[in-house]
């Protein structure tokens, strides 16, 4: 058998183990073992590159990968699981450098080498550089504005969808400019010309990448991750077409579907639409329109909240990002604990959107020991709202807020929220009466069976547990 | 030095093959694959549950930092010079983050979820 074949085959059983490992991930109980065996796909995969290497740079590659493996190996171990989506955004960003290195590096080779590079590797070249280069900067400016590094709130200047749609327009006429020079026929612009076009791309393609995450508010960041996500698997399969390389391209075509699912969930769960997410401004002041919302708020204390909460015999939570923002779920769950030792019914209730990433209140209540079978989704709760006694919000607001079924005029409308209004009481935890980061006023927080425990919502769970033992 | 930029073409950087021989049935091909892939991905991630989706995002991260199979192979071209030794070298630094972080958080993400009759002891915060 020759060598080739065998790589070939080789890459063939890396890509088996990627879907095996994707596969493994539809439940919590295999989900661990699937994500090795993804591991061990990749291993496989780079062992077969390293053996099919004409030659190994040695030094460079054990420098580049010591660095690599050094700093995955540390943000993995150190990253808190409140900041995992800044380092996912992060990683979404370095996955697409990553691309984009790997499609400058082919080019400058064949390049330097003045060798002819086909009209179809071109274009190959040109969508890696700018589907990388746009996923980096932009996965920088979402990690600067999920760690707090840069103001959360959306970034918008008059005509500036026009500038972008300018910047994307000279991109890709840049590219199909790039895409045409072949060194066969003789060019206007040389081969000097050609590797300028190829810079011009690079430029280009960070400043879209910036100019078109920074409209883009806090709240909705969930959706601008998935999106990178999928851009960063889209960026590698470019870079598969450009090695012609089947194991890059059904990679990041896996990749990318899932960012594209993902975006798809989040903007249903939010009832808007993609276009409507990236161009809006969302959560800028424009959306706040006019309170309107009348009445009294009723604040209490931990003792108040003790005894609703005591005598209740089915108890739901809807964490939100203040939750993680507090670093609250622990006591969360040493709450629950009590509570069930009550003899009520606990469970968790969480909104797609919930959080900055998808899924995010469940890893961090999985980190908190809670079981997973007590993570539940919205339709799984609002059917039987009535039946539960209390309803407990710690820092959500936006994905409770009724004015997505009752006010027509609400940004929020028609999203669909929890509906903790409809249970026998509801408790909010809140900082103060501010209005979320979609910049919404919220008329649950006026309802009559909700009650308001003002607060940092750690140490107002952390009254409430010291109630349950006294 | 000169001579064709040979890896370009086929998977694998001993390919004998040179560049303008890419043919239209490789083309193809390499869509044909990247087509299929697609749909599958879809499938495949349709029925992964919400609370899966942290470590799925993380998990996908790390799958694309298949990338480094393409560094690897610029690093390790005969031909290589020194900008090209530097870019690819830089891309392979940065797919290695991508590759151990992604699956080692994810791992340790995985590891935390635990169903109800397997919670371990009330204080552990495992790593």
């Amino acid at each position: 058998m020759n060598a080739e074949l065998v790589h070939g085959l080789l890459y063939i059983v890396a890509s088996v183990f990627f879907v095996l490992g994707l596969k493994m991930l539809s439940s919590p109980t295999t989900a661990r073992r699937g994500n090795i065996l993804s591991a061990i796909g990749m291993l496989i995969a780079v062992a077969t590159t390293l053996a099919a290497m004409e030659q190994v740079r040695w030094v460079w590659l054990v420098a580049a990968v010591g660095v690599g493996a050094s700093v995955g190996a540390l943000a993995a171990r150190l990253v808190k699981m409140t900041s995992m989506p800044q380092m996912v955004g992060l990683f979404n960003g370095f996955g697409g450098l990553a691309s984009m290195l790997v499609g400058w590096a082919q080019y400058h080779g064949a390049w330097a080498a003045e060798a002819d590079i086909h009209g179809f590797i071109r274009v190959a070249i040109f969508l890696t550089i700018l589907i990388g280069g746009v996923t980096f900067s932009g996965s920088l400016v979402a990690y600067g504005k999920l760690s707090g590094t840069i103001p959360g709130r959306p970034v918008l200047y008059k005509g500036q969808n026009f500038v972008n749609a300018i910047i994307l327009t000279a991109a890709v006429a840049v590219g199909i400019l790039f895409s045409m020079q072949e060194a066969g026929r003789p060019s206007a612009i040389g081969p000097t010309g050609a590797y300028l076009l190829l810079i011009g791309i690079v430029v280009l393609a960070f400043v879209l990448g910036v100019l078109s995450t920074i409209p883009i508010g806090g709240a909705d960041m969930p959706v601008v991750i998935c999106l990178l996500n999928s851009y960063s698997g889209l960026a590698a399969c470019a870079a598969g077409f450009v090695i012609g390389n089947n194991v890059l391209i059904v990679s990041g075509s896996l990749v990318g579907a899932s960012g594209i699912i993902l975006t798809r969930i989040m903007c249903k769960a939010m009832n808007r639409s993609l276009a409507n997410v990236l161009f809006s401004g969302f959560g800028s002041t424009v959306a706040t329109k006019a309170a309107g919302y009348k009445g009294e708020a009723k604040p209490i204390g931990p003792e108040d909240a003790y005894l609703i909460v005591e005598a209740a015999s089915n108890v739901v939570f809807a964490p939100g990002y203040g939750m993680a923002a507090a670093q609250a779920q622990h006591a969360v769950r040493e709450l629950a604990e009590m509570i069930e030792d009550n003899g009520a019914e606990v469970r968790y209730c969480i909104h797609p959107v919930a959080g900055r990433m998808p899924g995010h209140m469940n890893v961090l209540l999985a980190e908190a020991n809670v079981p997973y079978e007590q993570l539940v989704e919205p339709q799984d709760v609002n059917p039987n709202m009535e039946m539960v006694d209390v309803a407990i919000v710690i820092g959500a607001n936006d994905v409770v807020n009724p004015a997505a079924r009752e006010d027509e005029n609400s940004p929020l409308w028609g999203m669909p929220i929890i509906d903790v209004d409809r249970a026998r009481t509801c408790i909010v935890l809140k900082r103060s009466l501010n209005p979320g980061f979609a910049g919404v006023d919220n008329p649950l927080f006026f309802k009559e069976n909700t009650r308001m425990l003002f607060g940092d919502a750690k140490a107002t769970i952390t009254a409430l547990v010291a109630e349950f033992k006294g | 030095m000169s001579g064709p930029w040979r890896c370009l073409l086929i998977g694998t950087a001993k390919s004998k093959e040179l560049i303008v021989e890419l043919n239209a049935a490789t083309m193809s091909l390499l869509l044909f694959v990247f087509v299929l892939a697609m749909f599958l991905g879809v499938e495949l991630i349709r029925k992964v549950p919400s609370q899966l989706h942290t470590p799925l995002m993380s998990g996908s991260n790390a799958i694309s930092g298949i990338t480094i199979v393409g560094a690897l192979l610029a690093l390790g071209h005969e031909t290589t010079g020194a900008t090209v030794i530097v870019l690819a070298s830089l891309a392979v630094a940065f797919a290695t983050i991508n590759v151990v972080g992604g699956y080692l958080v994810t791992d340790r993400m995985l590891g935390m979820f635990k169903s109800k009759d397997r919670t371990p002891d009330k204080e552990g915060r495992r790593q």
